[in-house]
């Protein structure tokens, strides 16, 4: 199972060390990392692999946001199958 | 590869425009409950929607957390209770049947259970007169519980008869509630040609013609709409259409995905999705602010049927394709109560009662949560539910009334429900009388299908 995890917020130091260095630690590996600032927002995409994980996918998504509001950044994650229904045929 | 513009589209309708599944709505069949013994058939009733529904809050919660999308209710509805309970043969029994219903919802945690209804259009059993002589009493006595009566179709005509009971009981709930501003008459509402697999309620009961279980679902989104028409102001109808349509596709696709997957996890076969825009009270989730998009003053100005109707029709065509089986209401519904553009347009005398009922020619169901005055007699409210009914019997449509007397309240005050069914400031009705046409009972044949002028 895919998931993407979308970073949103003040840009400051070690966002994405932050973020990369739980997923290593929860064995979650990383396919592909977008990211962008826009007016000072950093605007993060990163689309993760959840099949060899080694916790639920439900706390997955509490310990990122955990994470998230500890740097003051909006932290999601989401299973990839609500963008594909969406946008794809 | 999902892009971050796709993947920023998608958040932005659930952060900022309200995107949501309505409501994950389980259909259970409780004709197997059936025994002439009530305590047994209340215990039937009890294990077996306790135990089929057991795991549909939780599921439901999950899905909506690893999507990322709010799945706002989770509902059940049943057989018609008219038809479960007909061996009890007692007023005092369907009571304590709706409040087993009662019991079971809160158990397992859903917010509404449907289903404690009666189909009479072509006329009522010793049952369906029984149950709907309980419908006041039992919808006051329970929190949880709701209830439709289907007093005709465009294949059978129209029992008059039961819509004259309908205006009765109407004032009746609403005396039995008044301390609670009638809020009975919210979770209450008849139809002509009623749909078996809705899963909004009031009006959701399991039909008869379905399985054993269903998995139904209702997405909704107002707000996603009024945020896609924001990019094509001053477009032609063309282009606002197109914009409409490919809205719908996108919202549905989610509610399709959500079903499919609540399917798989409680083993319960997929029914539906109902791609209904469904407004809240919250601002950014309004009917009447798609209406101000697309170029009208406010709800209830001239054009405004015909803004509903692009509305409902090309939130039908986009929805369609994005999912294998719909059903339900599939539409714009149009609450008064529950959204505030709609609101704000009664209280200031745009939106009238008429103009509603016009509105409800085009859109997918009916007079939907408004109040009037608490003098307003039982046959004027037969003789509004009548108009309605005779709007749905011709034009082979839903058509339904949920009317809310307001006792002891007149036209400029106001009743509120809080929550998802908001308030509804309280509309004029027409005050010539109606009571000789109402009271002479019996039946409205069958229309004809053809000579369509």
């Amino acid at each position: 199972m895919k998931g993407i995890i979308t970073v949103v917020g003040k840009d400051t130091v070690g966002i994405i060390a932050k973020v990369c260095t739980y997923l290593a630690e929860k064995n979650i590996n990383i396919l592909d990392i977008s990211q962008t600032i826009v007016d000072g927002y950093f605007n993060m995409m990163m689309i993760i692999d959840m099949s060899s994980k080694s916790s639920e996918f439900d706390d997955t998504v509490d310990e990122l946001k955990s994470i998230g509001e500890g740097i003051g950044v909006d932290i999601r994650l989401q299973r990839e199958d609500i963008f594909d229904s969406m946008h794809r045929i | 590869m999902i892009s971050r513009r796709e993947v920023q589209e998608t958040n932005k309708m659930i952060s900022e425009a309200n995107l949501d599944v309505r409501t994950i709505t389980m259909g259970i069949n409780l004709l197997d409950c059936v025994d002439s013994d009530i305590e047994k058939l209340c215990k039937n009733v009890y294990d077996k929607i306790t135990l089929s529904a057991k795991d549909l809050v939780k599921t439901g919660d999950d899905i909506g957390k690893e999507f990322g999308v709010p799945i706002v209710n989770k509902r059940i509805s049943v057989t018609p209770i008219s038809l479960v309970g007909s061996a009890c043969k007692s007023k005092e029994n369907y009571i304590r049947l709706a409040k087993t219903l009662d019991r079971a919802a809160e158990n397992i945690g859903v917010n509404f259970i449907g289903g404690y209804s009666a189909l009479v259009h072509k006329g009522m059993t010793e049952a369906d007169s029984l149950l709907i002589d309980s419908i006041p009493q039992a919808l006051a006595e329970t929190r949880f519980v709701c209830s439709s009566v289907n007093v005709g179709n465009t294949r059978s005509g129209i029992d008059m008869s039961a819509v004259k009971r309908m205006g009765e009981i109407i004032r009746e709930m609403a005396e039995l509630t008044k301390d609670e501003d009638s809020m009975a008459c919210a979770k209450f509402v008849v139809f002509c040609n009623a749909v078996e697999d809705n899963p909004f309620m009031a009006g959701a009961f399991h039909g008869i013609g379905e399985r054993e279980r269903v998995i139904n679902v209702g997405v909704s989104g107002p707000g996603v709409v009024k945020r896609a028409l924001e990019s094509v102001r001053g477009a032609d109808f063309e282009e606002l259409c197109e914009t409409v349509k490919k809205t719908a596709f996108k919202i549905t696709r989610v509610g399709q995905l959500v079903a499919r997957e609540a399917s798989k996890r409680l083993n319960v076969p997929f029914g539906i999705i109902d791609l209904s825009l469904a407004p809240t009270p919250a601002v950014g989730d309004s009917i009447a602010e798609i209406f101000t998009e697309m170029g009208l003053e406010c709800a209830g100005a001239p054009g405004t049927t015909a803004a509903l109707a692009i509305l409902n029709d090309n939130v039908k065509k986009g929805g369609v394709m994005a999912s294998s089986s719909v059903g339900g209401l599939s539409g714009a519904f149009i609450p008064v109560s529950e959204d505030h553009g709609m609101i704000e347009a009664a209280a200031s005398g745009a939106l009238t009662l008429e103009k509603l009922e016009a509105m409800t020619c085009v859109c997918s169901v009916g007079l939907d949560m408004i109040a009037i005055p608490g003098d307003t007699s039982a046959a004027t409210i037969s003789g509004i539910i009548a108009d309605e009914m005779a709007i749905g019997m011709i034009n082979a449509k839903t058509t339904a009334v949920r009317i809310i007397p307001a006792i002891g309240k007149s036209v400029g005050e106001k009743v509120d429900f809080g929550g998802l069914l908001g308030s509804a400031p309280i509309m004029r009705v027409n005050s010539k009388s109606c009571e000789a046409f109402i009271n002479r009972g019996g039946r409205i044949p069958a229309p004809i299908h053809s000579f369509k002028n």
